[in-house]
Protein backbone atom coordinates (compact mmCIF):
# COMPACT_ATOMS: atom_id res chain seq x y z
CA UNK A 1 0.00 0.00 0.00
CA UNK A 2 1.15 3.85 -0.77
CA UNK A 3 2.10 5.86 2.79
CA UNK A 4 1.70 9.35 2.34
CA UNK A 5 2.48 11.39 5.69
CA UNK A 6 1.00 14.39 6.11
CA UNK A 7 1.31 14.87 9.52
CA UNK A 8 4.46 17.23 9.55
CA UNK A 9 2.75 19.70 11.79
CA UNK A 10 2.80 17.08 14.58
CA UNK A 11 6.49 16.06 13.86
CA UNK A 12 8.17 16.28 10.67
CA UNK A 13 10.83 13.30 9.68
CA UNK A 14 14.45 13.32 11.00
CA UNK A 15 16.69 14.04 7.54
CA UNK A 16 19.44 11.47 7.42
CA UNK A 17 22.11 14.45 7.28
CA UNK A 18 20.67 15.49 10.61
CA UNK A 19 20.67 11.85 11.86
CA UNK A 20 24.46 12.01 11.03
CA UNK A 21 25.53 15.24 12.54
CA UNK A 22 24.31 14.36 16.13
CA UNK A 23 25.52 10.70 16.06
CA UNK A 24 29.41 11.70 17.37
CA UNK A 25 27.88 12.82 20.63
CA UNK A 26 25.90 9.73 20.93
CA UNK A 27 29.14 8.20 20.86
CA UNK A 28 33.09 9.08 20.86
CA UNK A 29 31.85 12.94 21.77
CA UNK A 30 30.43 12.12 24.53
CA UNK A 31 32.18 14.58 27.19
CA UNK A 32 30.07 17.08 29.44
CA UNK A 33 30.12 20.47 27.31
CA UNK A 34 30.77 22.02 31.26
CA UNK A 35 34.20 19.91 32.08
CA UNK A 36 37.57 21.64 31.35
CA UNK A 37 39.33 18.43 29.29
CA UNK A 38 39.47 17.45 25.43
CA UNK A 39 35.95 15.73 26.36
CA UNK A 40 34.44 18.58 27.37
CA UNK A 41 35.96 20.87 24.03
CA UNK A 42 34.28 18.78 21.59
CA UNK A 43 30.78 18.74 22.81
CA UNK A 44 31.10 22.75 24.14
CA UNK A 45 31.85 23.30 20.55
CA UNK A 46 29.15 21.30 19.26
CA UNK A 47 27.14 23.43 21.23
CA UNK A 48 28.56 26.52 19.89
CA UNK A 49 28.01 25.62 16.65
CA UNK A 50 24.57 24.70 16.64
CA UNK A 51 23.74 28.44 18.37
CA UNK A 52 25.01 30.12 15.79
CA UNK A 53 23.06 27.83 13.47
CA UNK A 54 20.20 28.53 15.37
CA UNK A 55 20.99 32.41 15.42
CA UNK A 56 21.86 32.58 11.58
CA UNK A 57 18.28 31.27 11.21
CA UNK A 58 16.50 33.88 12.35
CA UNK A 59 19.13 36.37 11.68
CA UNK A 60 20.07 37.19 15.53
CA UNK A 61 22.75 36.97 17.63
CA UNK A 62 24.77 33.67 19.15
CA UNK A 63 24.51 34.79 22.97
CA UNK A 64 20.61 35.59 22.42
CA UNK A 65 19.89 32.01 21.84
CA UNK A 66 19.22 29.61 25.33
CA UNK A 67 18.56 25.87 24.17
CA UNK A 68 15.30 24.17 25.87
CA UNK A 69 14.31 20.78 26.19
CA UNK A 70 11.42 21.53 23.75
CA UNK A 71 9.30 24.30 21.93
CA UNK A 72 6.86 23.55 24.81
CA UNK A 73 9.53 24.39 27.34
CA UNK A 74 10.75 27.46 25.31
CA UNK A 75 6.83 28.98 25.65
CA UNK A 76 6.84 28.58 28.87
CA UNK A 77 10.28 29.91 29.53
CA UNK A 78 8.89 32.91 27.74
CA UNK A 79 5.81 33.41 28.92
CA UNK A 80 6.49 32.56 32.70
CA UNK A 81 10.07 34.09 32.82
CA UNK A 82 9.70 37.61 30.91
CA UNK A 83 6.73 38.01 33.31
CA UNK A 84 8.38 37.19 36.46
CA UNK A 85 11.46 39.27 35.82
CA UNK A 86 8.96 42.35 35.01
CA UNK A 87 6.56 41.76 37.99
CA UNK A 88 7.25 44.95 40.14
CA UNK A 89 6.70 46.82 36.73
CA UNK A 90 3.33 45.32 36.12
CA UNK A 91 1.41 41.80 36.22
CA UNK A 92 -0.73 42.29 33.11
CA UNK A 93 0.02 39.72 30.31
CA UNK A 94 -1.73 39.80 27.03
CA UNK A 95 -2.03 36.40 24.67
CA UNK A 96 -4.27 35.66 21.72
CA UNK A 97 -7.17 33.24 22.34
CA UNK A 98 -5.21 30.57 20.14
CA UNK A 99 -2.03 30.36 21.27
CA UNK A 100 -0.87 26.65 21.68
CA UNK A 101 -1.21 25.53 25.47
CA UNK A 102 2.24 25.86 26.04
CA UNK A 103 1.31 29.19 26.32
CA UNK A 104 -2.33 29.33 27.33
CA UNK A 105 -1.70 27.08 30.11
CA UNK A 106 1.09 29.35 31.27
CA UNK A 107 -0.74 32.13 31.37
CA UNK A 108 -3.35 30.54 33.51
CA UNK A 109 -0.43 29.39 35.96
CA UNK A 110 0.84 32.84 35.85
CA UNK A 111 -2.81 33.73 36.84
CA UNK A 112 -2.43 31.69 40.09
CA UNK A 113 0.46 33.85 40.61
CA UNK A 114 -1.83 37.12 40.70
CA UNK A 115 -0.71 38.34 37.37
CA UNK A 116 -3.77 38.88 35.09
CA UNK A 117 -4.43 37.56 31.77
CA UNK A 118 -6.38 39.22 29.00
CA UNK A 119 -7.06 37.33 25.87
CA UNK A 120 -7.54 38.96 22.46
CA UNK A 121 -9.85 37.34 19.95
CA UNK A 122 -9.76 36.09 16.41
CA UNK A 123 -11.60 36.48 13.28
CA UNK A 124 -13.46 34.07 11.31
CA UNK A 125 -9.76 33.48 9.41
CA UNK A 126 -8.01 33.24 12.97
CA UNK A 127 -6.35 36.13 12.81
CA UNK A 128 -5.66 38.68 15.56
CA UNK A 129 -6.42 42.14 14.72
CA UNK A 130 -3.36 44.39 15.98
CA UNK A 131 -5.90 47.26 17.39
CA UNK A 132 -7.36 44.60 19.48
CA UNK A 133 -3.86 43.82 21.16
CA UNK A 134 -3.90 47.86 21.47
CA UNK A 135 -6.90 48.07 23.29
CA UNK A 136 -6.13 45.27 25.51
CA UNK A 137 -2.69 46.93 26.91
CA UNK A 138 -3.09 48.59 30.29
CA UNK A 139 -0.25 50.55 32.31
CA UNK A 140 0.78 47.73 34.16
CA UNK A 141 1.18 45.27 31.06
CA UNK A 142 4.50 43.79 30.74
CA UNK A 143 4.07 40.65 28.59
CA UNK A 144 2.39 40.31 24.94
CA UNK A 145 2.39 36.83 23.41
CA UNK A 146 1.18 36.02 19.79
CA UNK A 147 2.24 33.51 17.84
CA UNK A 148 3.52 33.99 14.50
CA UNK A 149 1.06 31.23 12.70
CA UNK A 150 -1.34 28.70 14.16
CA UNK A 151 -0.15 25.48 13.63
CA UNK A 152 -3.42 23.76 13.45
CA UNK A 153 -5.21 26.48 10.94
CA UNK A 154 -2.24 27.21 8.86
CA UNK A 155 -2.76 31.10 9.50
CA UNK A 156 0.54 33.57 9.42
CA UNK A 157 -0.36 36.62 12.25
CA UNK A 158 0.25 40.32 11.59
CA UNK A 159 3.40 40.06 13.80
CA UNK A 160 5.15 43.10 12.55
CA UNK A 161 2.10 45.06 13.16
CA UNK A 162 1.83 44.19 16.49
CA UNK A 163 5.10 44.83 17.13
CA UNK A 164 5.01 48.20 16.37
CA UNK A 165 2.17 48.76 18.88
CA UNK A 166 4.20 46.97 21.57
CA UNK A 167 7.16 48.99 21.21
CA UNK A 168 5.56 52.45 21.35
CA UNK A 169 3.63 50.92 24.75
CA UNK A 170 7.63 49.54 25.76
CA UNK A 171 5.89 46.06 26.42
CA UNK A 172 7.63 43.22 25.55
CA UNK A 173 6.92 40.95 22.85
CA UNK A 174 7.20 37.83 22.99
CA UNK A 175 6.14 35.70 19.71
CA UNK A 176 6.05 31.63 19.26
CA UNK A 177 7.92 30.76 16.20
CA UNK A 178 7.28 26.94 16.42
CA UNK A 179 5.41 26.46 13.42
CA UNK A 180 7.22 29.43 11.54
CA UNK A 181 11.08 28.91 11.82
CA UNK A 182 12.79 26.75 9.42
CA UNK A 183 9.20 26.56 7.52
CA UNK A 184 9.32 30.60 5.98
CA UNK A 185 12.03 33.09 6.46
CA UNK A 186 12.04 34.59 9.84
CA UNK A 187 14.01 37.59 10.74
CA UNK A 188 13.46 38.62 14.80
CA UNK A 189 14.98 42.08 13.58
CA UNK A 190 12.44 42.70 10.42
CA UNK A 191 9.40 41.09 12.80
CA UNK A 192 10.23 43.35 15.69
CA UNK A 193 9.68 41.08 18.50
CA UNK A 194 11.89 40.50 21.81
CA UNK A 195 11.47 36.99 22.15
CA UNK A 196 10.57 34.37 19.94
CA UNK A 197 10.10 30.45 20.37
CA UNK A 198 11.44 27.53 17.88
CA UNK A 199 11.55 23.45 17.94
CA UNK A 200 13.62 21.02 16.31
CA UNK A 201 11.33 18.21 15.46
CA UNK A 202 9.20 20.67 12.96
CA UNK A 203 12.15 21.37 10.78
CA UNK A 204 13.30 17.81 10.07
CA UNK A 205 15.63 18.22 13.99
CA UNK A 206 15.26 15.85 16.10
CA UNK A 207 12.34 15.63 18.66
CA UNK A 208 13.07 17.18 22.85
CA UNK A 209 15.29 20.09 21.68
CA UNK A 210 13.48 23.67 20.85
CA UNK A 211 15.35 27.14 21.57
CA UNK A 212 14.35 30.50 22.61
CA UNK A 213 15.46 33.69 21.58
CA UNK A 214 15.40 36.46 23.93
CA UNK A 215 16.71 39.92 22.79
CA UNK A 216 19.91 41.24 24.41
CA UNK A 217 18.66 43.33 27.20
CA UNK A 218 15.54 41.98 27.61
CA UNK A 219 15.12 40.35 31.45
CA UNK A 220 14.32 36.62 31.98
CA UNK A 221 13.65 34.80 35.48
CA UNK A 222 15.52 30.80 34.86
CA UNK A 223 12.54 28.23 35.65
CA UNK A 224 15.34 25.89 35.86
CA UNK A 225 18.04 26.74 38.82
CA UNK A 226 21.39 24.83 39.17
CA UNK A 227 24.36 25.16 37.01
CA UNK A 228 25.40 27.97 34.56
CA UNK A 229 24.25 26.51 31.28
CA UNK A 230 23.28 28.58 29.14
CA UNK A 231 24.29 31.79 30.54
CA UNK A 232 22.31 30.90 33.75
CA UNK A 233 19.22 31.12 32.15
CA UNK A 234 18.36 27.14 31.47
CA UNK A 235 20.51 25.25 33.95
CA UNK A 236 21.19 20.77 33.34
CA UNK A 237 23.33 19.28 31.41
CA UNK A 238 22.51 19.91 27.62
CA UNK A 239 21.35 17.42 25.23
CA UNK A 240 24.43 17.57 22.68
CA UNK A 241 23.42 15.16 20.14
CA UNK A 242 20.04 16.64 20.03
CA UNK A 243 21.34 20.89 19.59
CA UNK A 244 23.97 19.72 17.52
CA UNK A 245 20.92 17.93 15.39
CA UNK A 246 18.97 21.06 16.01
CA UNK A 247 21.49 23.21 15.00
CA UNK A 248 22.23 21.05 11.34
CA UNK A 249 18.55 21.73 10.67
CA UNK A 250 18.61 25.22 11.21
CA UNK A 251 21.69 25.65 8.81
CA UNK A 252 19.78 23.08 5.86
CA UNK A 253 16.47 25.23 6.73
CA UNK A 254 18.18 28.48 6.35
CA UNK A 255 19.35 27.48 2.39
CA UNK A 256 16.90 25.15 1.68
CA UNK A 257 13.76 27.53 2.62
CA UNK A 258 12.61 28.56 -0.35
CA UNK A 259 13.06 25.70 -2.20
CA UNK A 260 10.94 23.98 0.22
CA UNK A 261 8.22 26.82 0.25
CA UNK A 262 8.45 26.44 -3.29
CA UNK A 263 7.82 22.79 -3.46
CA UNK A 264 4.89 23.01 -0.96
CA UNK A 265 2.83 25.27 -1.79
CA UNK A 266 1.74 24.30 -5.17
CA UNK A 267 0.89 21.05 -3.51
CA UNK A 268 -0.71 22.94 -0.52
CA UNK A 269 -3.11 24.66 -3.31
CA UNK A 270 -4.41 21.43 -4.80
CA UNK A 271 -5.69 20.05 -2.00
CA UNK A 272 -7.06 23.84 -0.92
CA UNK A 273 -8.87 24.16 -4.24
CA UNK A 274 -9.71 20.40 -5.03
CA UNK A 275 -10.78 19.10 -2.05
CA UNK A 276 -13.98 21.28 -1.45
CA UNK A 277 -14.66 20.77 -5.14
CA UNK A 278 -14.01 17.04 -5.33
CA UNK A 279 -16.15 16.73 -1.83
CA UNK A 280 -19.72 18.60 -0.87
CA UNK A 281 -20.24 20.53 2.41
CA UNK A 282 -15.92 21.14 2.86
CA UNK A 283 -14.98 24.16 4.55
CA UNK A 284 -11.10 25.32 4.47
CA UNK A 285 -10.35 26.28 8.08
CA UNK A 286 -7.32 29.07 8.53
CA UNK A 287 -6.63 32.12 6.10
CA UNK A 288 -6.96 31.41 2.25
CA UNK A 289 -3.70 33.18 1.40
CA UNK A 290 -2.10 34.74 4.50
CA UNK A 291 -1.07 30.65 5.56
CA UNK A 292 1.90 27.88 5.99
CA UNK A 293 2.88 26.74 2.89
CA UNK A 294 3.01 23.68 3.87
CA UNK A 295 -0.64 23.25 5.56
CA UNK A 296 -4.13 22.78 4.41
CA UNK A 297 -6.93 22.25 7.18
CA UNK A 298 -10.72 21.74 6.68
CA UNK A 299 -13.99 20.91 8.41
CA UNK A 300 -15.51 17.98 6.57
CA UNK A 301 -19.43 18.34 7.65
CA UNK A 302 -21.51 15.81 9.37
CA UNK A 303 -18.53 13.69 9.81
CA UNK A 304 -16.09 12.84 12.67
CA UNK A 305 -12.41 13.81 13.10
CA UNK A 306 -11.39 10.85 14.94
CA UNK A 307 -12.94 8.37 12.31
CA UNK A 308 -11.91 10.11 9.38
CA UNK A 309 -8.09 10.09 10.56
CA UNK A 310 -8.60 6.49 11.15
CA UNK A 311 -10.04 5.35 7.78
CA UNK A 312 -7.13 7.48 5.84
CA UNK A 313 -4.26 5.92 7.77
CA UNK A 314 -6.13 2.01 6.86
CA UNK A 315 -5.28 3.56 3.28
CA UNK A 316 -1.71 4.58 4.84
CA UNK A 317 -2.34 8.03 4.83
CA UNK A 318 -1.04 9.86 7.56
CA UNK A 319 -3.17 13.21 9.16
CA UNK A 320 -4.17 15.16 12.38
CA UNK A 321 -7.62 16.63 13.59
CA UNK A 322 -8.57 18.97 16.46
CA UNK A 323 -11.99 16.40 17.14
CA UNK A 324 -12.96 16.45 20.96
CA UNK A 325 -12.88 12.74 20.36
CA UNK A 326 -8.84 13.69 19.13
CA UNK A 327 -7.80 15.26 21.96
CA UNK A 328 -7.00 14.30 25.23
CA UNK A 329 -9.12 16.35 26.87
CA UNK A 330 -12.05 15.43 24.41
CA UNK A 331 -12.73 18.89 24.11
CA UNK A 332 -13.10 20.41 20.72
CA UNK A 333 -10.49 22.68 19.12
CA UNK A 334 -10.01 26.33 21.22
CA UNK A 335 -8.66 27.80 18.16
CA UNK A 336 -11.43 26.71 15.70
CA UNK A 337 -14.21 27.51 18.88
CA UNK A 338 -12.29 30.64 18.54
CA UNK A 339 -12.37 31.56 14.97
CA UNK A 340 -16.47 31.64 15.28
CA UNK A 341 -16.97 27.88 14.10
CA UNK A 342 -19.86 25.50 15.89
CA UNK A 343 -18.88 22.43 18.23
CA UNK A 344 -20.58 20.32 15.22
CA UNK A 345 -18.67 21.98 12.46
CA UNK A 346 -15.45 21.82 14.74
CA UNK A 347 -15.98 17.83 15.17
CA UNK A 348 -15.31 17.69 11.11
CA UNK A 349 -11.63 18.96 11.74
CA UNK A 350 -8.73 17.21 9.40
CA UNK A 351 -5.18 18.82 9.00
CA UNK A 352 -3.13 17.87 6.05
CA UNK A 353 0.69 19.25 6.91
CA UNK A 354 3.16 18.50 3.83
CA UNK A 355 6.58 17.82 4.13
CA UNK A 356 9.73 17.70 1.51
CA UNK A 357 8.90 14.26 0.95
CA UNK A 358 6.00 14.89 -0.34
CA UNK A 359 4.91 13.94 -4.40
CA UNK A 360 2.15 15.29 -6.79
CA UNK A 361 1.45 11.54 -6.96
CA UNK A 362 0.54 11.85 -3.13
CA UNK A 363 -1.60 14.77 -3.35
CA UNK A 364 -3.42 12.58 -6.09
CA UNK A 365 -3.75 9.89 -3.76
CA UNK A 366 -5.47 11.70 -0.77
CA UNK A 367 -7.77 13.37 -3.54
CA UNK A 368 -8.69 9.84 -4.82
CA UNK A 369 -8.84 8.31 -1.05
CA UNK A 370 -10.95 11.41 0.86
CA UNK A 371 -13.73 11.31 -1.23
CA UNK A 372 -15.04 7.28 -0.43
CA UNK A 373 -14.21 7.41 3.20
CA UNK A 374 -16.14 10.97 3.73
CA UNK A 375 -19.08 8.94 1.67
CA UNK A 376 -18.75 5.56 4.13
CA UNK A 377 -19.15 7.57 7.06
CA UNK A 378 -21.99 10.12 5.89
CA UNK A 379 -23.30 7.41 4.95
CA UNK A 380 -23.60 6.62 8.66
CA UNK A 381 -23.91 9.83 9.89
CA UNK A 382 -27.18 10.35 11.92
CA UNK A 383 -26.64 14.16 10.83
CA UNK A 384 -26.25 13.67 7.25
CA UNK A 385 -29.42 11.62 6.72
CA UNK A 386 -31.17 14.36 8.76
CA UNK A 387 -29.18 17.09 6.72
CA UNK A 388 -30.74 15.29 3.60
CA UNK A 389 -33.98 14.58 4.46
CA UNK A 390 -34.26 18.28 5.60
CA UNK A 391 -33.15 19.42 1.95
CA UNK A 392 -35.48 16.96 -0.10
CA UNK A 393 -38.24 17.94 2.03
CA UNK A 394 -37.66 21.52 1.33
CA UNK A 395 -37.64 20.78 -2.65
CA UNK B 1 0.85 0.72 19.55
CA UNK B 2 -2.35 0.78 18.29
CA UNK B 3 -5.55 2.98 20.53
CA UNK B 4 -7.81 0.37 19.67
CA UNK B 5 -7.83 -3.73 20.39
CA UNK B 6 -8.66 -5.51 16.97
CA UNK B 7 -11.84 -5.86 17.72
CA UNK B 8 -12.76 -2.32 18.28
CA UNK B 9 -11.02 -2.15 14.64
CA UNK B 10 -12.79 -4.75 13.19
CA UNK B 11 -16.20 -3.48 14.42
CA UNK B 12 -15.00 0.06 13.03
CA UNK B 13 -13.82 -0.80 9.97
CA UNK B 14 -16.54 -3.35 9.24
CA UNK B 15 -19.66 -2.24 11.10
CA UNK B 16 -22.23 -4.21 10.97
CA UNK B 17 -25.91 -3.11 10.88
CA UNK B 18 -25.84 0.43 9.81
CA UNK B 19 -28.32 2.15 8.05
CA UNK B 20 -32.12 2.66 9.07
CA UNK B 21 -35.35 0.46 9.52
CA UNK B 22 -38.61 1.97 7.36
CA UNK B 23 -41.36 2.42 9.68
CA UNK B 24 -39.26 1.02 12.97
CA UNK B 25 -41.16 -0.39 15.90
CA UNK B 26 -38.46 2.15 18.42
CA UNK B 27 -36.62 4.74 18.00
CA UNK B 28 -33.92 5.71 20.50
CA UNK B 29 -31.74 8.68 19.82
CA UNK B 30 -28.50 9.85 22.27
CA UNK B 31 -25.51 12.23 22.35
CA UNK B 32 -25.40 15.55 20.40
CA UNK B 33 -22.58 16.87 18.35
CA UNK B 34 -21.29 18.94 20.71
CA UNK B 35 -19.98 16.51 22.65
CA UNK B 36 -18.71 14.41 19.63
CA UNK B 37 -21.19 11.20 19.35
CA UNK B 38 -24.35 10.67 18.59
CA UNK B 39 -25.99 7.44 17.80
CA UNK B 40 -29.75 6.45 16.81
CA UNK B 41 -30.95 2.79 17.25
CA UNK B 42 -33.43 1.65 15.03
CA UNK B 43 -35.49 -1.37 16.28
CA UNK B 44 -38.38 -4.28 14.99
CA UNK B 45 -39.90 -6.12 17.57
CA UNK B 46 -41.51 -9.79 16.71
CA UNK B 47 -42.93 -11.79 18.88
CA UNK B 48 -41.06 -9.50 22.21
CA UNK B 49 -37.95 -10.04 19.78
CA UNK B 50 -35.68 -8.09 18.36
CA UNK B 51 -36.21 -8.76 15.01
CA UNK B 52 -33.90 -6.16 13.67
CA UNK B 53 -31.63 -3.59 14.97
CA UNK B 54 -30.07 -0.69 12.63
CA UNK B 55 -28.25 2.27 13.72
CA UNK B 56 -26.42 5.76 12.12
CA UNK B 57 -23.61 6.67 14.08
CA UNK B 58 -21.85 10.23 14.19
CA UNK B 59 -18.74 10.08 16.05
CA UNK B 60 -15.37 8.38 16.92
CA UNK B 61 -13.68 5.23 15.83
CA UNK B 62 -14.84 3.81 19.42
CA UNK B 63 -18.67 5.37 18.94
CA UNK B 64 -18.95 3.03 15.11
CA UNK B 65 -17.39 0.19 16.67
CA UNK B 66 -20.02 0.38 20.26
CA UNK B 67 -22.79 1.37 18.02
CA UNK B 68 -22.02 -2.51 15.82
CA UNK B 69 -21.42 -3.91 18.83
CA UNK B 70 -24.49 -3.30 20.32
CA UNK B 71 -26.42 -3.97 17.16
CA UNK B 72 -24.74 -7.48 17.08
CA UNK B 73 -25.40 -8.22 20.78
CA UNK B 74 -28.72 -7.18 20.99
CA UNK B 75 -29.90 -8.99 17.30
CA UNK B 76 -32.39 -11.83 18.18
CA UNK B 77 -32.56 -11.34 21.74
CA UNK B 78 -35.45 -11.11 23.65
CA UNK B 79 -36.34 -7.59 25.04
CA UNK B 80 -35.97 -8.04 29.18
CA UNK B 81 -32.51 -9.89 27.61
CA UNK B 82 -31.64 -6.85 25.23
CA UNK B 83 -32.17 -4.53 27.95
CA UNK B 84 -29.62 -6.11 30.16
CA UNK B 85 -26.72 -4.76 27.77
CA UNK B 86 -24.59 -2.30 29.43
CA UNK B 87 -21.62 -0.09 28.36
CA UNK B 88 -19.45 -2.42 30.33
CA UNK B 89 -20.94 -5.66 29.28
CA UNK B 90 -20.26 -3.97 25.21
CA UNK B 91 -16.66 -2.47 26.37
CA UNK B 92 -15.97 -6.20 27.65
CA UNK B 93 -17.31 -7.61 24.22
CA UNK B 94 -14.87 -5.24 22.50
CA UNK B 95 -11.80 -6.56 24.55
CA UNK B 96 -11.58 -3.10 26.22
CA UNK B 97 -12.20 0.67 25.28
CA UNK B 98 -9.32 3.54 26.03
CA UNK B 99 -9.75 4.70 29.69
CA UNK B 100 -11.11 8.45 28.24
CA UNK B 101 -13.48 7.00 25.58
CA UNK B 102 -15.35 4.45 27.71
CA UNK B 103 -18.13 7.25 28.73
CA UNK B 104 -18.38 9.47 26.15
CA UNK B 105 -18.64 7.05 23.26
CA UNK B 106 -19.91 4.03 25.09
CA UNK B 107 -23.55 5.66 24.51
CA UNK B 108 -24.54 2.76 22.30
CA UNK B 109 -26.55 0.90 24.90
CA UNK B 110 -28.57 3.51 26.15
CA UNK B 111 -29.18 4.32 23.00
CA UNK B 112 -31.01 0.58 22.53
CA UNK B 113 -32.52 0.86 25.69
CA UNK B 114 -34.26 3.93 24.40
CA UNK B 115 -35.46 2.30 21.25
CA UNK B 116 -36.92 -0.46 23.19
CA UNK B 117 -38.64 2.13 25.70
CA UNK B 118 -40.14 4.19 22.32
CA UNK B 119 -41.52 0.59 21.24
CA UNK B 120 -42.86 -0.20 24.64
CA UNK B 121 -44.57 3.38 25.25
CA UNK B 122 -46.09 2.87 21.97
CA UNK B 123 -47.58 0.15 22.44
CA UNK B 124 -48.96 1.07 25.92
CA UNK B 125 -50.66 3.39 23.85
CA UNK B 126 -51.89 1.29 21.13
CA UNK B 127 -53.93 -0.96 24.32
CA UNK B 128 -51.30 -3.57 24.52
CA UNK B 129 -51.56 -4.40 20.82
CA UNK B 130 -49.64 -6.55 19.04
CA UNK B 131 -48.42 -5.88 15.65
Amino acid sequence: MRKVYLDNAATTPLLPEIREAMMPYLDETFGNPSSLHEWGDGAREAIETARAQVAQLIEANDDEIIFTGSGTEANNLAIKGLALAQQAKGKHVVVSAIEHFSVLHSARTLEKWGFEVSEVPVDKYGVVNPEDVRKSLRKDTVLVSVMHANGEVGTIEPVQEIAKITRESNVVFHTDAVATAGTIPVDVKELGVDALSLAGNQFYGPKGVGALWVRKGVRIMPLLDGGIQEGGRRAGTENVPAIAGLGKAAELAKTDVAGRIKQLTPLRDRLLKELPSKIEHVVVTGHPQHRLPEHASFCVEFIEGESMLMLLNSQGIAVSSGSACTSRALKASHVLIAMGLSHEIAQGSILFTLGIDNTAEDIDYVLETMPHIVDRLRQMSPLYSKFTKASKGGK
Amino acid sequence: MPVYSEKVMDHFMNPRNVGEIENPDGVGEVGNPVCGDMMTFYIKVKDNRLEDVKFKTFGCGAAIAVSSMVSEMAKGKILEEAKKITPKSVADELEGLPKQKFHCSNLGAQALNKAIEDYQSKKKVKGGKER
